[in-house]
C-alpha cells in the first residue's frame, strides 16, 4: 500500500477543491476496485478523496431531465430502487450481479463508469439508456455523452482534477424496456466472459421498432454500443428472424481477445446469443408477443 | 504517515482511534481495538471472513478505509449477541453445526442477520444467492443454509 493522506468532503465545491490538490489524487467512491489496486501498488495516490459524502454525488431521483443518479450511490440502492426496476430494468440487472450483497453495498455504477473495465456490468446498460455524464472540475462541470466517455482499458476523458458528479438517464418513453444478461462459468461472483444489454421501443400497435440501443461488455477495450445491430431493428416490424439478424449483426462491434476466461471465437457466440436473448427479454418486458 | 483520530461507534460503544489513512477497517478492528472475530481470508473483497455492518450494511472489511468509518457504526461478530446471549442467528449456527474449522463463521453470522432483517423468510436460492460473498472451505455449505432456515423459523 503506497502512502496517501485522506479526505472526506461534504461540499461538491470542496470536493472540486480537493481533487484539485498537487501530486496524484484519487477519487473513492465504494473503494471495491481502488482499494485492492492500492494494495497490490497497481495505483499510487498522494490523496485519496472519499466522495460519498457529498449530497450531490449521493442523489437518487427525477426530474425533467430524466434519472440522476450520483456517482457514489452504491448498487444496493439501485438495484432494489422502485423507479430503477420500472424504468431501467436492464440497470437493475445489473446492479445485482456486481460481485456479492456486500460488495454491492459499497459499490457505486459512478466507480464502475471511472474505472473503466471493459467488463464493468453496470456500464452497458447506462450506454442503452444514453446516459450523459456530468463531470465536475476547477473549470466548471461539463457534460459528455457516456458513449465518448471511454478512451482505453481503465482510460476516460477525465482531465487532472475532474471528477464524474453524477449519471443522467433521460426518462425512456412507454412501451419500452432493457434487459442485461451476462456470461460466467459460475452463477455468481466472477466477471463477466462477456455480457450484453438491450434497449427496445415498440409502437404497440404495428409492432415497430421505434428505437433500439444494444451495448456489449468485455469483448472491446471499452464497452461498446453495437450500432449495427440497432440500425437492422430501427423501423422494422418486430420478428424472431429480426431478432436473430440483429444478434448476427451485433457480433460485428465485437473486437474480443482471447484470454483464461475465454477464446475471441467464444465471445462472439455469447455476443450472438445473448443479444437474442436480452432483446425477447425487453419484449417480454414490453408485453409484446412475436 | 498521515495519522488521524477517528470516532466510530463499535458494537453499540463509541471509540475514539488514532488510525493511519492507509489503514483499512480490519486491520483497525483487528490490530488496533484487539477484536479478532472478524478474520482476514483473502484481503480482496472475495471471501466475506471480514464482513461487518457498516452503518447497518454488510460490507467487507478489507475494502474499507479506516477513515471512511469515522462517524459512524460497525459492528462485527462480537456485537451480534444479545446480552450475553448469543442471538437467534448464532444459535442456530451451534445447533445445525454450521461450521468445521470457524474461519469463516464470523463473516457468514453477519451476513446472515443482514439477510434475515431484510427477508425474515429467506428460500434456499435467496438463502444461497445472499451468501454468496461468503465462502467456506470446510462444510460444504448445506448446514451452513441449514442453520439459515432455523435461524428464520425461530426468529
Ligand atoms: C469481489 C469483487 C467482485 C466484483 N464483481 C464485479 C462484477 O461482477 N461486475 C463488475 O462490473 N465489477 C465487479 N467488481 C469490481 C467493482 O466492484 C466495480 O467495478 C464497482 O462498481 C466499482 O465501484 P466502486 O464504487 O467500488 O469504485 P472505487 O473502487 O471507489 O473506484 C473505482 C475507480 O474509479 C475512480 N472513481 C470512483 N469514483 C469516481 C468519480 N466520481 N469520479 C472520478 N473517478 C472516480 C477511482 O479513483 C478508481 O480508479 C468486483 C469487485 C470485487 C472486489
Ligand atoms: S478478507 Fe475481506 S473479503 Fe476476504
Ligand atoms: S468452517 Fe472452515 S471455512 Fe467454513
Amino acid at each position: 500500500m503506497p502512502t496517501f493522506d485522506f479526505a472526506a468532503p461534504t461540499t461538491l465545491a470542496e470536493a472540486v477543491t480537493l481533487m484539485a490538490s498537487a501530486g496524484t489524487v484519487r477519487a473513492l467512491a465504494g473503494g471495491t476496485d481502488l482499494i485492492d489496486q492500492l494494495k497490490t501498488n497497481r495505483r499510487n495516490a498522494d490523496l485519496v478523496v472519499d466522495l460519498k459524502r457529498v449530497p450531490e454525488l449521493q442523489r437518487l431521483g427525477s426530474d425533467a431531465d430524466g434519472l440522476h443518479i450520483g456517482a457514489a450511490r452504491c448498487c444496493s440502492d439501485l438495484h432494489h430502487d422502485p423507479t430503477v426496476n420500472r424504468l431501467y430494468a436492464g440497470l437493475a440487472d445489473s446492479t445485482g450481479l456486481v460481485g456479492s450483497v456486500q460488495i454491492q453495498n459499497r459499490a457505486a455504477v459512478g466507480g464502475n463508469v471511472c474505472n473503466a473495465a471493459p467488463s464493468g456490468d453496470t456500464t452497458p446498460n447506462l450506454l442503452v439508456h444514453d446516459a450523459i455524464a456530468v463531470i465536475a472540475g476547477p473549470s466548471g462541470a461539463r457534460r459528455v455523452e457516456l458513449t465518448d466517455f471511454f478512451v482505453g482499458p481503465g482510460q476516460t476523458v477525465l482531465q487532472k482534477g475532474e471528477f464524474l458528479q453524477e449519471l443522467i438517464l433521460p426518462a425512456p418513453p412507454d412501451d419500452s424496456a432493457s434487459a442485461y444478461l451476462r456470461f460466467i462459468p459460475r452463477n455468481e461472483m466472477d466477471i463477466a466472459v462477456a455480457g450484453v444489454a438491450s434497449f427496445l421501443h415498440i409502437d404497440p400497435a404495428t409492432k415497430t421498432v421505434k428505437k433500439a440501443r444494444i451495448a456489449l461488455a468485455s469483448v472491446a477495450p471499452t464497452p461498446v454500443r453495437a450500432r449495427a445491430a440497432e440500425a437492422v431493428l430501427e423501423g422494422k416490424v418486430i420478428s424472431a428472424s429480426l431478432i436473430d439478424a440483429a444478434s448476427v449483426a451485433a457480433v460485428e462491434s465485437a473486437t474480443p481477445i482471447t484470454d483464461v476466461r475465454g477464446s475471441a471465437e467464444y465471445r462472439k457466440e455469447l455476443v450472438r446469443v445473448l443479444t437474442r436473448r436480452t432483446l425477447n427479454i425487453c419484449l417480454d418486458r414490453i408485453g409484446v408477443s412475436l | 504517515m498521515p495519522t488521524r483520530h477517528i470516532n466510530v461507534n463499535v458494537n453499540g460503544t463509541p471509540r475514539e482511534i488514532l488510525v493511519d489513512s492507509t489503514w483499512t477497517l480490519l486491520e483497525t478492528l483487528r490490530d488496533g481495538l484487539g477484536l479478532t472475530g472478524t478474520k482476514e481470508g483473502c484481503s480482496n473483497g472475495n471471501c466475506g471472513a471480514c464482513t461487518v455492518l457498516l452503518d447497518g450494511k454488510t460490507a467487507c472489511s478489507c475494502l474499507v478505509l479506516a477513515p471512511e468509518a469515522d462517524g459512524r457504526e460497525v459492528t462485527t461478530v462480537e456485537g451480534l449477541d444479545t446480552g450475553g446471549r448469543l442471538s437467534s442467528v448464532q444459535d442456530a449456527f451451534v445447533k445445525e453445526g454450521g461450521l468445521q474449522c470457524g474461519f469463516c463463521t464470523p463473516g457468514f453470522l453477519v451476513s446472515t442477520t443482514f439477510l434475515l432483517s431484510n427477508i425474515p423468510d429467506p428460500t434456499e436460492d435467496e438463502i444461497r444467492l445472499n451468501l454468496a460473498g461468503n465462502l467456506c472451505r470446510c462444510t460444504g455449505y448445506d448446514k451452513i443454509v441449514k442453520a439459515v432456515q432455523r435461524a428464520a423459523a425461530t426468529k
